[in-house]
């Protein structure tokens, strides 16, 4: 199956989600268990990441700025854009692409598999609509929240272990972080937050719906859409740095 | 009643469905037998809509489920329901929770309603005391009871079983048997069974479709199977030496040869 069939084949599902629902409140029920388990399920794993991420920046940034006449203070600037711009959307997304990609994958082709799927369609429920359309609205009300935290959390880590170290002085890292803050940063944190939230569930969805065989297959499918969710999400990246800043 | 006329299916140019034109009766177990890959299961897909027939036409009590627009095939799929082979329960859920499912999500009962309903369907299969179970905890056999529960909680006019069967001992599919026997008769709907059992066959088979290679090859009742000339049938169903010397002793019980009034002790001496 080529490329453009894949496409063409991803398309027809989204558009397929895409129906009125057969019982609203069903819905809404699945939508909420999909907002606990995509976003209060990452929570922890997020926190852990951003929270060392901003740790290590500080430290390294403070490692390579031996120059006396550069302030002290840049290092807080560079370890406040870097967590805004970079590490908090694409490295959190990156991540959540493994943890919650595979398991969305997983879940629907294990449901394929054992014809969970077409017990649904038999009853006469668009199983696009009620098993990809809630993960996919959940990754967007719930992955941008996980992005901010994952702001505060990694800039909150660097004034942490900078203060901590000796490294850097909280007052210090404090007055960095609010010289030359562009607000525009965080709307281009989140706009990248709302693409990758779509690209980490929209991508496992697609293959995990249209797994065919067995438990071999399943894996495959677990594996292929993680790689294709972090390719497409460093693509994404890419294109959005290019065009938005 | 269920009608399909000339339903040809195929993938990837190799034809699964050659022209296939049957009938089947309301109020009766219907059977599709046939060795593996003889294409039930793809005709069985077809009659429930999973898999769209490439050419011929299925009519639900006269009205073409080919020609129904999305909307109507929903609403006639409301009136199907359907056993599945692996019972494909909702592994997250529990018992009550799987047969609550299709009431919460297409009626407006109140909940003391659905949870009454939920418990006729449960007493209905033998599984009272089974609510609060997760399918992981359950014997195949009640899987497949969770099943059928879960088939009939919206009182369908149609019911398909594939293979409900497979992988349970003899006792327990004569359970099953008669569970969709007594089911079919009881509320008077159309039940298609896709079956490798011949015991299924003999017990409830009221109208029986064998398929070989894709193709109707014999149609009849369980009466006539055993009388059946056809020998890709017989080869069918006499696979075994021991339904073989069956078949025999009936033939010399009808003869009067032998007296139909033997037990197996007499057998046995």
């Amino acid at each position: 199956m080529n490329i453009f069939t894949r496409f063409g084949e991803f398309i027809l599902m989204i558009k397929g989600m895409f129906t009125k629902p057969e019982q609203t409140r069903m819905y809404w029920k699945e939508l909420m268990h999909q907002c606990t388990e995509l976003g209060i399920g990452s929570l922890g794993i997020v926190s852990i990441i951003s929270f060392f991420i901003g740790a290590v920046s500080t430290v390294q940034t403070s490692y390579q700025f031996v120059s006396p006449i550069i302030s002290r203070t840049v290092i807080a600037q560079i370890v406040r854009d870097s967590v805004i711009l970079e590490f908090a959307p694409t490295i959190t997304c990156i991540v959540l692409a493994g943890v919650v990609g595979s398991k969305i994958s997983s879940e629907l082709g294990n449901m394929r598999i054992s014809e969970q799927i077409d017990a649904l369609e038999i009853m006469g429920i668009n199983t696009k609509a009620y098993l990809i359309l809630p993960k996919i609205l959940a990754a967007l009300f719930t992955i941008p929240l996980l992005v901010i935290i994952a702001m505060t959390l990694g800039i909150w880590g660097g004034r942490l272990v900078g203060d901590i170290t000796g490294i850097l002085p909280h007052e210090i890292y404090d007055r960095g972080l609010q010289i030359d803050f562009m607000p525009y940063n965080v709307t281009f944190a989140l706009t990248k937050a709302y693409t990758f939230a779509f690209i980490i569930t929209a991508i496992p969805a697609y293959f995990g719906y249209n797994v065919k065989g067995g438990a071999l297959e399943i894996g495959r499918a677990s594996t292929t859409a993680v790689v294709v969710s972090c390719v497409m999400i460093l693509l994404a990246d890419y294109l959005l740095a290019a065009i938005l800043l | 009643m269920i009608t399909i006329q000339n339903i040809k299916k195929g993938f990837s140019g190799k034809s699964v469905i050659d022209d296939v034109s049957a009938e089947f009766d309301t109020g009766k177990c219907n059977l599709i037998i046939g060795a593996s890959g003889s294409g039930k299961t793809v005709l069985m897909k077809c009659l429930v809509g999973l898999l769209i027939p490439d050419d011929g036409d299925i009519s639900y009590d006269a009205k073409s489920f080919s020609q129904m627009n999305t909307d109507e095939k929903k609403e006639m799929r409301r009136k199907i329901g359907m056993l599945f082979q692996g019972s494909a329960l909702f592994d997250s859920m529990t018992v009550e929770q799987n047969i609550l499912f299709p009431l919460d999500m297409f009626t407006n009962k109140t909940k003391a309603e659905k949870q009454k309903r939920v418990d006729e369907v449960l007493d209905r299969v033998n599984l009272s005391q089974a609510h609060k179970k997760y399918p992981a905890e359950l014997s195949g056999g009640m899987k497949k009871r969770v099943g059928i529960a879960r088939a009939i909680v919206l009182n369908p006019q149609y019911l398909f079983c594939d293979e409900p069967n497979s992988g349970l001992d003899p006792q327990t599919s004569l359970v099953i048997d008669k569970l969709i026997r007594e089911i079919t008769t009881d509320f008077n709907i159309t039940t298609i069974i896709n079956t490798h059992d011949m015991n299924s066959v003999m017990e409830i088979g009221d109208r029986i479709l064998y398929m070989y290679q894709g193709k109707k090859e014999w149609e009849g009742t369980n009466k006539e199977i055993i009388f059946s000339k056809n020998e890709r049938l017989n080869n069918f169903i006499f696979a075994s030496e021991f339904l073989q010397d069956a078949k025999d002793m009936r033939m010399l019980e009808i003869k009067g040869k032998i007296d139909n009034s033997r037990n197996m002790d007499d057998l046995l001496k």
